[in-house]
C-alpha cells in the first residue's frame, strides 16, 4: 500500500493557499458533467453535498435516516471552535493549531491540522450568513465560551444545541440545492458496499430500507461522510443507527484504515443504569466551565453528597491539573475518573461515577445564570435520572464518544482508493490520538464547505472522466455479494438476537480495549472476539425477510461488521506499544499515571490493509514529520 | 429505585403502507423504572425475536431528544404524557405496575405509515426545500460580527430554531396542520437580518407547499404547542400569518 500524503511543499502557513492557487479547476460549463455520490448527511456530508451542488456538480446523496436533517452531528451540544479571537484573549490560527496538535498528543498530520485551524473562521462566517442562531451578547455580537484543552474562549455555541443548529444550516443549504435539482437525496437508504472499476471508486450498492430493494449508483467520485465506529462498543453516545458499514466495507475493498485504536472516551456522560441500557447520553463538556468534579476522599463513602463536608471531598482535577483544572482534556479527565473509581471512591449505586457539582457556581452566579447557560442540559439530566442537578450534583462517568481513527486520507481527503474521498469523523486526519471539545463540528464543516470543493476539482481535473453503467459486471457482482450476505444472515435461524451479540461484543471491548489496555487484555479480547464471531455466524436469529422494512436484519448486518472491526481495533491497540491520547496502555505510563508516548518508535500513523477473509491484515506506516511543532510531553498541570 | 413493573401494551401493527393495520396486545414484563420508554420496547422486541415473532418496528436514533426521529403516540398523546419530552427521553418511572399503554404511529394523511409505528415524514423536507433557507452559497461571506443582531432577536430566533422536525404538532392536530413546524422555520429565518431579503418569498413558498402536501389549517386549539418536545410557541404561528398576509399584499413573489 502506497501512502503518499501529498502534502504541498513550502512553509506550513502557506501550504493551503498555495494548494488553492495551484490546484486544477473544472470550468463552470463542465461541472455539470461530473457526478458525485455523497454518503451521509451530517455536517461533513451535508456541507459537502450542498457546496458541490452550488458549484454545479450533479450530486446524489444517501442517508439511513428518514431525513437528512437527523444525522448524529445534530446531537453535538457544546459548540464549535474558531480562531476568531473576538474576546481578545490571545487566540490565533497558530494557537488553535498548536492546541489541536498538542490535544491530539502529536499523532496528527501537521499540514491537515493547520488547514483546519486556518479555515475555522470562515465556518463561523458561513454559518452566520446561513442564519445559524449563535448565542450573542447584548451588543449584538457573538458570544464565546471556553472548552477543554484550551486557555482561550474560542467556542461559539447555540444554547446546548450547536450541532443541531449547524446541521440545520447545512441541511437547509442542501434543501435549496434539492429544490434547484442539483442534488437528489435518497433517505432511508443504506450503503452496503463500494464498487471499484479498474481500481477506481465509481459507485455504491445500496439497500432501500423500506422495500429492501438492492440497487447500484455510479458516479465520477464517491464521498463517504458516514461518521465513526464508536457503536462497535455497543454502549456509546452515538445514535442507535450510527454504524461502520460504509467505511468497513470500503476497507475490505482496499481503503486503508488508519489508527483504529484511537477512540475517545468522553468524561461527562450519564452513568449506566442497568442491563437494558441502549445507549449513553453525553452531558456537554461545557458544563465543566462551571461544574466542579469531585469524589469523596474516603473509599466506600456512601453518604449522600450533601452530607459530605468540603474537607472530605477530593476535587481531584483541580489538585492534579491546577492550570487547566476541571477543563483538562477529555482523555486526561476520563482516565482520572477511572483512577478514582478503581480506588473504590466512585459514587452512585454502581460505584462507577463521579460528581459534577454546580453548588459553588450557583452560589457565585445565582441559579438563574446557570439555568440560562445550561438549562436544557439540566432538564435532560433530570428526565433521564429523575434527579435535580440544581439541588444535588450530577453523577457522570466516561463513555465511548468519538473515534479519531478512520479511513486513511491524504491532504486531498482522498483514501488509498482513487476517487474515494472520506470526510469528517469517518476519516482519521485531524485529531491525532485525542480530539479536543468543539473540534468535531469544526472538522466536519471544514472538510465539507472548504476543503473538498477544491480537492475534488483537482481530482476531476487530473483524471480521465468516466462513469460506468450500473449494469457493468463490477456492479452486478457487488450487488450479488451484498444480497448473499443478507441471505446468509437470515438463513442461520439460531437462537440469539443481533442485539445480544452486539452487547456481548461491546462489553468485551469496553473491558479490554476501553480506558485502559494491556498486552494481556488485548490478547484476551482478540481471542474472545473470534469466539463470539464464530457463534454469531452459527447461532444468530433474524426474523422477517430481506424484501421488507426489517430493523432486525439492518442491525444484524451492521453487527456483522463490528465482529470484524473490533478485532482490528484490538490488533492496532496491541501493536501500538505506547500510550497516547485516548489510547492508554497500562505498561506505558509515567509515575503519576499519565500517558507515556514513545515518539522514537510510534510517531507514525498505522494504516491497516485488508488481505482477504481470514488473512492477517498488513500494518503500513505513514511517518509523522513535524516541521513546526516541537513535540513535548503533554502537560495540563 | 422502586420495583419492576408488568405492563400491557396495545400497539398498532401494520405490515406496510398498502396493508391494513390493527392493534395488537403484548405483555411487557419486569420493566425497570430506570428504563426509557424505547428501552422498554427494545426488551419486548428481544423477547419477540426469541419467539420467532415479528418485532414492533419503530423509529429512533439519537435517543437523547434532539434528532426528532422517534415518533409515537403514547396513550393518545404524541411523545407521551411528559411535557417538553420526546418519546426517547420518557422514562418508565412515570408509569406504574399494571398499566395498559396504547402506542400508535403519527396519524395524519401526509404521513403515511410505512410499518407499525414508522411513518414517512418527507413532506416536511419538501416544505423546507420550498424555501426554508437563506440563499448564501459557500464562499467568502462577511465577517460574522459585521452584522450585529440584537440579543432579543437572536434569542427569539433560537427559540424557533429549536424545532426538531419530529411532526408531533401535526400528529396531535385534529386538522393535521403543520403550521407550528412551518412557522418555526419562517420565524427563525425571518427574525434574523440575514433572512430578511427572502422573507416574503420564503413564507409564500413554504405555505404553498404545506397546502400542496395536504396539511390542514390552524384552528387555534394550541394542542401543537402542548405536545411540542421543544416547547415551540404558537406565537410563531401568529408571526407567520402576519408575514404571509404581508407577502400576499405585496403580490406573489417570483417563483423560485
Amino acid at each position: 500500500m502506497k501512502l503518499d500524503a501529498k502534502t504541498p511543499s513550502g512553509p506550513l502557513t502557506t501550504k493551503w493557499s498555495r494548494y488553492k492557487e495551484e490546484c486544477k479547476l473544472v470550468n463552470p460549463a463542465n461541472k455539470r458533467k461530473f457526478s458525485v455520490i455523497v454518503v451521509g448527511t451530517g455536517l461533513a456530508g451535508a456541507s459537502a453535498a450542498a457546496s458541490l451542488g452550488e458549484l454545479g456538480y450533479k450530486v446524489t446523496c444517501f442517508c439511513y435516516q428518514d431525513t437528512a436533517r437527523r444525522a448524529h452531528s445534530i446531537a453535538a451540544q457544546g459548540g464549535i471552535n474558531a480562531a476568531k479571537n473576538y474576546p481578545n484573549d490571545g487566540d490565533s490560527v497558530q494557537r488553535l493549531f498548536n492546541d489541536t496538535i498538542k490535544g491530539g498528543d502529536y499523532r496528527a498530520r501537521e499540514a491537515n491540522v493547520y488547514r483546519l485551524a486556518e479555515v475555522s473562521n470562515a465556518i463561523i462566517d458561513q454559518s452566520v450568513a446561513q442564519g445559524v442562531p449563535f448565542a450573542r451578547e447584548y451588543g449584538g455580537l457573538l458570544a464565546n465560551r471556553s472548552f477543554g484543552g484550551a486557555q482561550v474562549s474560542r467556542t461559539f455555541y447555540a444554547r446546548g444545541q450547536t450541532g443541531q443548529q449547524l446541521l440545520l444550516g447545512a441541511y437547509q443549504a442542501l434543501s435549496r440545492q434539492v429544490a434547484k435539482g442539483q442534488v437528489k437525496i435518497y433517505s432511508r437508504t443504506e450503503m452496503l458496499d463500494l464498487v471499484l472499476v479498474d481500481g477506481v471508486a465509481k459507485g455504491i450498492v445500496v439497500r432501500d430500507m423500506v422495500t429492501g430493494k438492492i440497487s447500484s449508483y455510479s458516479a465520477d467520485a464517491v464521498v463517504l461522510a458516514t461518521g465513526g465506529y464508536g457503536n462497535t462498543f455497543y454502549l456509546s453516545t452515538n445514535a442507535r443507527g450510527c454504524n461502520a458499514m460504509a467505511i468497513w466495507r470500503s476497507y475490505k475493498r482496499g481503503a486503508g484504515f488508519a489508527n483504529p485504536c484511537y477512540t475517545q472516551i468522553h468524561p461527562t456522560c450519564i452513568p449506566v443504569s442497568g442491563d437494558h441500557q441502549s445507549k449513553l447520553t453525553l452531558m456537554s463538556e461545557s458544563l465543566r466551565n462551571d461544574g466542579r468534579v469531585w469524589v469523596p476522599k474516603t473509599k466506600g463513602d456512601k453518604r449522600p453528597p450533601s452530607q459530605i463536608p468540603e474537607s472530605e471531598r477530593d476535587y481531584y482535577l483541580e489538585t492534579r491539573y491546577p492550570s487547566f483544572g476541571n477543563l483538562a482534556p477529555r482523555d486526561v479527565t476520563s482516565r482520572a475518573a477511572k483512577l478514582v473509581c478503581d480506588e473504590g471512591r466512585g459514587v452512585g449505586s454502581s460505584g462507577l461515577g463521579v460528581y459534577l457539582d454546580f453548588a459553588e457556581s450557583i452560589g457565585r452566579l445565582g441559579k438563574k445564570a446557570i439555568e440560562e447557560r445550561y438549562g436544557n442540559l439540566f432538564e435532560m439530566y433530570e428526565r433521564i435520572t429523575g434527579e435535580d442537578a440544581y439541588e444535588s450534583p450530577m453523577r457522570i462517568f466516561p463513555a465511548i464518544h468519538y473515534t479519531m481513527g478512520g479511513l486513511w486520507v491524504d491532504y486531498n481527503l482522498m483514501s488509498t482508493i482513487p476517487g474515494l474521498f472520506v470526510l469528517g469523523e469517518a476519516n482519521f486526519s485531524d485529531h491525532g490520538a485525542n480530539r479536543l471539545g468543539a473540534s468535531a463540528l469544526m472538522q466536519g464543516l471544514a472538510d465539507g464547505y472548504f476543503v473538498l470543493p477544491y480537492t475534488i476539482a483537482n481530482y476531476f481535473g487530473s483524471s480521465k472522466k468516466f462513469v460506468p453503467s450500473t449494469d457493468a459486471p463490477e456492479f452486478k457482482q457487488t450487488e450479488q455479494a451484498a444480497n448473499e450476505h443478507l441471505k446468509r444472515l437470515l438463513s442461520i435461524q439460531g437462537s440469539r438476537t443481533p442485539t445480544s451479540f452486539h452487547r456481548e461484543l461491546g462489553k468485551l471491548l469496553w473491558e479490554n480495549c476501553g480506558m485502559a489496555r494491556s498486552d494481556q487484555s488485548l490478547k484476551t479480547a482478540i481471542k474472545k472476539i473470534a469466539v463470539i464471531r464464530e457463534e454469531f455466524w452459527k447461532n444468530l436469529k433474524v426474523t422477517g425477510g430481506p424484501g421488507e422494512l426489517n430493523q432486525t436484519l439492518e442491525l444484524a448486518n451492521r453487527v456483522s461488521d463490528y465482529m470484524e472491526l473490533a478485532e482490528l481495533l484490538c490488533k492496532d491497540a496491541l501493536e501500538r506499544k505506547e500510550s497516547c491520547g485516548g489510547h492508554f496502555r497500562v505498561e506505558h505510563q509515567t509515575e503519576d499515571h499519565e500517558a507515556k508516548r514513545d515518539d522514537e518508535n510510534f510517531s507514525h500513523v498505522a494504516v491497516w490493509e485488508y488481505q482477504g477473509a481470514g488473512k492477517e491484515p498488513v500494518r503500513n506506516i505513514e511517518p509523522l514529520q513535524y516541521e513546526v511543532v516541537t513535540m513535548s510531553q503533554r502537560s495540563y498541570k | 429505585m422502586s420495583k419492576e413493573m408488568n405492563l400491557t401494551l396495545k400497539v398498532w401493527k401494520q405490515k406496510d403502507q398498502n396493508s391494513p393495520g390493527q392493534m395488537k396486545t403484548y405483555q411487557a414484563k419486569k420493566v425497570s423504572p430506570d428504563m426509557s420508554f424505547l428501552e422498554m420496547l427494545d426488551v419486548v422486541n428481544e423477547e419477540l425475536i426469541h419467539q420467532g415473532q415479528d418485532p414492533i418496528a419503530f423509529d429512533s436514533d439519537c435517543r437523547e431528544g434532539i434528532c426528532g426521529t422517534c415518533s409515537m403516540v403514547i396513550n393518545g398523546t404524541p411523545h407521551g404524557p411528559n411535557k417538553g419530552t420526546t418519546a426517547c427521553e420518557l422514562h418508565m418511572r412515570h408509569f406504574k405496575d399494571g398499566d395498559v399503554i396504547t402506542i400508535e404511529p403519527w396519524r395524519a394523511k401526509p404521513f403515511p405509515v410505512l410499518r407499525d409505528l414508522i411513518t414517512n415524514r418527507s413532506a416536511l423536507d419538501r416544505i423546507i426545500q420550498a424555501g426554508g433557507y437563506i440563499s448564501a452559497n459557500t464562499g467568502n461571506p462577511a465577517d460574522a460580527n459585521a452584522l450585529p443582531v440584537s440579543k432579543k432577536d437572536a434569542d427569539l430566533a433560537m427559540d424557533a430554531a429549536a424545532c426538531i422536525g419530529c411532526g408531533a404538532c401535526v400528529a396531535v392536530c385534529k386538522n393535521a396542520s403543520a403550521m407550528l413546524f412551518v412557522s418555526a422555520k419562517v420565524s427563525h429565518l425571518g427574525l434574523l437580518p440575514q433572512g430578511k431579503p427572502e422573507r416574503d418569498r420564503r413564507v409564500w413558498n413554504m405555505v404553498s407547499q404545506m397546502d400542496k402536501e395536504g396539511f390542514g389549517n390552524c384552528t387555534n386549539t394550541f394542542a401543537c404547542e402542548a405536545v411540542c418536545p421543544k416547547k415551540v410557541s404558537v406565537l410563531f404561528i401568529a408571526r407567520m400569518n402576519r408575514d404571509y398576509a404581508l407577502s400576499v399584499a405585496k403580490g406573489q413573489p417570483d417563483a423560485s
